[in-house]
């Protein structure tokens, strides 16, 4: 909690006054009794009406008072705790953005986004309450102590045993009562579990006929659940009645002692009313106080989860030094043909937290123009292999080297500004096509849209709509196919005319004959764009410049599609197959 | 709005009628809140009498005071008492109704056809079945619990002041109103901005999901300055909003505790003059003075609590819908027990369509003879599903017939029939529980000899024996930690198991690297041998050695016959075998 106090610096002056408005309404609340006992004693006692109308009127008084201090204190912490998680919200933000891929793997997209959303909003009313609350309450259950003092030390020592006794039964119960709510709502976890669990795996449970054994285990759990809940629920049940008790029994002693005190000629009759009022105020502040400390609780497990993300670095850090070349240096290197364009060399990346290397001892170059098919099975590296080269990584051994250059050298937007990337997941953003093709290119005039869309073969989308790059794109792009999605998604990629174009698995959802097309355009554009395809199909990689086959992150062959059709094993058995055997014998 | 009412009075008899079980707890619970709150009440007056003996040095009655205190102590212990049984009992029917109406709607969910399924984001019938019983529990317990107490408190109060003065009770009754109209006029104010709020909340959410959800994609494109900044501008609409939302809404408390303190100036200024007058004790005015601080809270609370059940109801109308959704056919009286089974599979003039207006499968037939293989080939998205819905009796026919073994799927039970077949789909379904437990799903009394030899068959033995606990491996919902090749062997494995004599296999390609999809190839050639098999094929070497060839495309089957004749045919068949297997 301590890191994410520097958010509220900004509202100091509104998390002080705030809570100081709050206390002054609540010196006045605690002043009424007192005036009610004057009106009993001196009004009442004299049968002065116009004292009694005076004091009435100061009663008034004191309440607007009250409810102007009030409001001015709920204003400032309304003000504080939004201003609050606004700025948190954009810090925690702009923080996740910041994170490589390695730490985005391992907290999860899900839990960012909780991070972002639920826990920062209990965080603010958390903030809020205190704000609020947090000197309100225990200084009415202390000032209505003190105030008790000050009429009748001897009556008073009533309210020093029944409130420590008051509050330990109340936060007993709560320290009790609370672990057991987190395991009823374990419970309430599984029922969800089991019934999304139905949900998704209805055929297959249907196609076993487990219907009933669902059932029963569904019931087991049920039965459980509401037997846990009863159980926390008697005792929290007791909260009431207990609080109940010692109160009243706290006022009937007073009372009595009261009585005593009055005989002896020490206090007045008035006063002792004053005291009983006291204890009434004392009541209803122990059980603000008591939730109170339910939402601090839950607050502050937000700020942990929140601090957690908020600590995490970034694992790549970028050399901000780098020199950027300007374009008249890039104009040269156009001259500089069968250059280098990406070197491996001997690299090892482990993933974070995995055991084994998910690529081990790669080593190959690429030069500018060609072409690069890299083909294997799920889980051979593919995807690992070509996100080193705009560092979405960092490589555990070796190093990649983009036009000689080593990418830890570079600035991040620098490398990232040479390559163009379709990941294997398509994803467009909502907002029309034309926005989420500027994403490539801001600046993309409308030659250089068309040029990417045609390149893509998406033109006939974006012809076929009636607003044409105006369309706009739904959240999830769920009104766009998937063809359409992952040819949108290419045209992206393709608009900034990338020095190193990565496909990565992209053309899965197209048919063949437009696959082919698409791997045409791509071949047309060979004298500026050094090409990575990625594929499962062999159909996509063979006309490649050269064939990169992997197999349990290790290079296993290296050639061209004829080459490799000879003495590569692994290539053999992924070409032969999605294509037919005979073709071989046909061959031989 | 007359259908909206009548909705609104079957929810509440449904409702009813599940609390109606309990309602020997209802009565108890009925009659210990009364008894508590006019109890309660009556604490000020025993107090306050005691009070009034205070008269002053040497003038205290203290035998009189001890009784009064004794009753008031013993009637505190009552209360008490009443109100932990009350507060037990509510708990116990609000948690029990809601068990009973999970389970009715957990039983439903077994029945329900999957068109019903089909057609609705299991994430909105989770919610329905979670989120809204739990919504409907907590509304109902704090009806329970608040609403009747407070009712008798407030009849309560009034009648003992009423009792003791009615003068000031007049001036409680009057002043009163004005906090509970200040407390709706500030909640109607700030309703649109909450609006507001939530709905600015909603579109910044979506950028989130959005933005966070496709982090990976934002950073190769380096968007992040341009995200941000659009995050930003909607970040401070939401601050804005939010602060007018919860400064207004928080008005509200301090309003209402003024007007509860102006009741408190009238009553003590009432009070103090009948006092004077002779009117009224002390005690009486100190009673008086509780009451009226007392008097407000019930009335705030059963606002409250109305909202509250509006929403508990909302909530059930919504749960009540799915419960009352119309199941599944029953199954005939009688209905035959598929055994023994051949295998022979026969479709009669099927007609078949998901929407009425849209016909997708008509007057098919197709004879299977025991042990024939099927391949269902085509496009993505072509509509394998739809002939997998049908033989496994997930949808009904609507024309025409299936016959197993010369039966009519329709006359046997569901039960007999699903068994009968393995299926093995692409999307893959694990469930929460270890390895073996998923593997035994068709055949409960598996001997461990059995299971390893159909994992080894599945080629999934290895793998599962290098697992932290092997068979015992504890597996998380959905399969998470294990890749997509592993799940697809377990699920292999778990119908090697049971093997039953009917198949439908969903020949999956992506997912498996060469190697092992090799070796299940094998494992599924054995497990088809003898046994009538419908397979989602992919292969052309699958495909040609299949007997009978059904080519669809847009959900419906246009060619169909063997590998020779469908190449003669010139179609789509034709078509499909250049463009994807030359």
């Amino acid at each position: 909690m301590k890191k994410l106090l520097i958010y509220l610096k900004d509202y100091k002056k509104e998390t002080i006054l705030g809570p100081l408005f709050k206390l002054l309404e609540a010196s006045f609340e605690l002043i009424v009794p007192l005036v009610v006992a004057a009106i009993i004693d001196v009004g009442i006692g004299s049968g002065d009406k116009n004292y009694i109308l005076k004091m009435c009127g100061v009663m008034v008084l004191l309440g607007v008072v009250g409810l102007v201090s009030s409001i001015t204190a709920q204003y400032f912490a309304a003000k504080a705790a939004t201003g609050f998680a606004t700025k948190l919200r954009h810090s925690l933000f702009e923080h996740i953005q910041r994170l490589s891929f390695s730490e985005i793997d391992r907290i999860g997209t899900a839990t960012m986004i909780t991070r972002m959303t639920s826990d920062i909003n209990q965080l603010q009313s958390g903030v809020n309450m205190v704000l609020r609350l947090f000197l309100r309450s225990p200084f009415i259950v202390f000032g209505a102590m003190i105030m008790a003092f000050t009429i009748d030390v001897k009556a008073a020592l009533v309210f020093v045993v029944t409130i420590p006794l008051l509050s330990f039964v109340v936060f007993g119960i709560m320290a009790i009562s609370i672990p057991l709510y987190r395991k009823v709502q374990a419970g309430l976890d599984k029922i969800l579990g089991i019934t999304r669990e139905n949900l998704t795996g209805v055929r297959v449970i249907r196609a076993f006929g487990k219907e009933a054994s669902e059932i029963s285990e569904f019931h087991g759990q049920n039965e459980g659940f509401t037997l846990m809940q009863m159980k926390v629920g008697k005792i929290s049940a007791l909260m009431n009645p207990v609080t109940y008790i010692i109160i009243n029994l706290g006022i009937i002693v007073l009372v009595w002692v009261g009585a005593i005190r009055v005989n002896q000629g020490d206090i007045t009759q008035g006063e002792v009313v004053a005291l009983y009022n006291y204890m009434s105020q004392i009541l209803v502040e122990l059980i603000k106080l008591a939730n109170l400390i339910v939402t601090i609780t839950k607050a502050l497990a937000c700020a942990g989860r929140i601090e957690n993300v908020l600590e995490m670095e970034p694992s790549i850090r970028e050399n901000i030094n780098s020199v950027s070349k300007t374009s008249k240096d890039i104009g040269k290197e156009e001259i500089r043909k069968d250059a280098v364009k990406v070197e491996f060399a001997h690299v090892g990346m482990t993933y974070q937290g995995a055991g084994a290397e998910a690529l081990s001892d790669i080593s190959f170059t690429v030069k500018k123009g060609e072409t690069i098919g890299i083909i294997g099975g799920t889980g051979s590296g593919k995807t690992s292999l070509v996100h080193l080269i705009p560092r979405f990584y960092d490589v555990s051994q070796g190093k990649v080297l983009v036009d000689g250059k080593d990418v830890k050298d570079y600035s991040l937007k620098e490398l990232r500004q040479k390559v163009g990337i379709v990941m294997q997941k398509s994803v467009l953003f909502k907002g029309t096509i034309r926005e989420n093709i500027c994403w490539g290119k801001e600046d993309a005039t409308e030659q250089e849209i068309w040029e990417a869309l045609e390149i893509a073969q998406a033109k006939e989308i974006v012809d076929n709509k009636p607003e044409g790059l105006e369309t706009q794109v739904s959240q999830g792009a769920k009104n766009l196919s998937g063809g359409q999605k992952q040819r949108l998604s290419i045209a992206r990629a393709v608009v900034k005319k990338p020095e190193i174009l990565i496909l990565d698995d992209s053309a899965s959802a197209l048919d063949y004959a437009t696959d082919a097309r698409l791997r045409q355009a791509i071949a047309g554009l060979k004298n500026i764009m050094t090409v990575f395809i990625v594929s499962q199909r062999a159909s996509s990689i063979m006309h490649a410049d050269k064939i990169i086959v992997l197999d349990d992150g290790k290079i296993v062959g290296m050639g061209t599609h004829e080459e490799l059709k000879q003495n590569c094993e692994v290539y053999q058995e992924i070409y032969y197959s999605q294509y037919e055997k005979e073709e071989k014998h046909g061959e031989a | 709005m007359a259908k909206h009412k009548s909705k609104e009075k079957s929810t509440m008899k449904k409702v009813l009628r599940y609390v109606g079980k309990y309602w020997y707890l209802v009565v108890l619970s009925i009659i210990l809140a009364a008894v508590s709150a006019l109890l309660t009440l009556y604490v000020p007056i025993l107090i306050g009498d005691a009070i009034d003996l205070i008269i002053g040095q040497g003038k205290v009655d203290f035998t009189s005071i001890f009784a009064y205190l004794r009753e008031a102590a013993i009637v505190v212990l009552v209360v008490a008492a009443a109100q932990w049984i009350m507060n037990v009992c509510n708990n116990k029917i609000s948690y029990y109704v809601v068990r009973d109406i999970r389970k009715d709607a957990f039983e439903k969910l077994q029945i329900l056809p999957l068109k019903y399924l089909d057609s609705h984001s299991s994430g909105e019938i989770v919610s329905r079945i979670i989120a809204d019983v739990e919504q409907f529990s907590e509304g109902l317990l704090m009806g329970f619990t608040q609403f009747f107490t407070g009712v008798v408190t407030i009849l309560g109060t009034l009648f003992f002041m009423v009792m003791l003065n009615p003068k000031i009770t007049i001036v409680v009754v009057c002043i009163t109103p004005v906090s509970l109209l200040l407390a709706s006029f500030i909640a109607k104010k700030t309703y649109s901005m909450f609006r507001l709020q939530s709905e600015t909340k909603g579109e910044q959410t979506g950028i989130i999901d959005e933005m966070i959800g496709n982090q990976k994609v934002v950073q190769a494109f380096l968007q992040e300055d341009n995200v941000l900044e659009r995050f930003d501008e909607v970040n401070e609409r939401l601050r804005k909003c939010s602060l007018r939302a919860i400064f207004f809404s928080s008005i509200t408390n301090p309003a209402t505790r003024f007007v509860n303190g102006l009741v408190y100036a009238g009553v003590g200024f009432t009070g103090a003059i009948a006092v004077v007058n002779g009117n009224l004790s002390v005690g009486q005015l100190s009673c008086f003075l509780s009451y009226a601080n007392q008097y407000t809270k019930p009335f705030n609370e059963i606002s409250g609590v109305i909202t509250e059940l509006q929403n508990a109801f909302a909530c059930a109308a919504r749960i009540f819908d799915f419960i009352d959704e119309t199941p599944q056919t029953p199954e005939k009286e009688g209905a035959y027990v598929l055994e023994q089974v051949q295998g022979s599979v026969d479709l009669q003039e099927v007609s078949f369509s998901y929407e009425e207006n849209q016909k997708l499968i008509e007057h098919l037939n197709l004879q299977v003879k025991p042990g024939q293989r099927v391949a269902i080939v085509g496009p993505t998205g072509c509509g394998k599903t739809t002939m997998i819905n049908l033989l496994m009796r997930f949808y009904d026919v609507t024309g025409g017939k299936i016959l197993v073994d010369g039966t009519d799927i329709r006359d046997m039970t569901r039960n007999s029939l699903r068994t009968s077949y393995g299926m093995v789909l692409q999307e893959t379904w694990l469930r929460e529980g270890t390895i073996k437990e998923n593997l035994i799903m068709g055949k409960p009394d598996a001997t461990e000899e059995e299971i390893v030899a159909a994992a080894k068959a599945a080629h999934a033995h290895s793998f599962i024996q290098r697992m932290p606990k092997g068979y015992d491996t504890e597996i998380k919902e959905g399969g998470e930690g294990l890749s997509q090749g592993q799940k697809q062997l377990l699920c292999i494995a778990r119908i090697m198991l049971s093997l039953p004599p009917m198949l439908i296999l969903d020949e999956a390609t992506s997912s498996i690297d060469t190697r092992t999809e090799l070796m299940i190839q094998n494992a599924f050639a054995k497990m088809m041998e003898g046994r009538t098999s419908f397979i989602v094929a992919h292969r052309l070497s699958t495909i040609k050695e299949a007997d009978i060839i059904l080519v669809m495309k847009d959900g419906k089957i246009i060619e169909q016959g063997n590998h020779e004749e469908l190449l003669g045919q010139r179609g789509f068949y034709y078509e499909l075998y250049q463009s994807q297997f030359r």
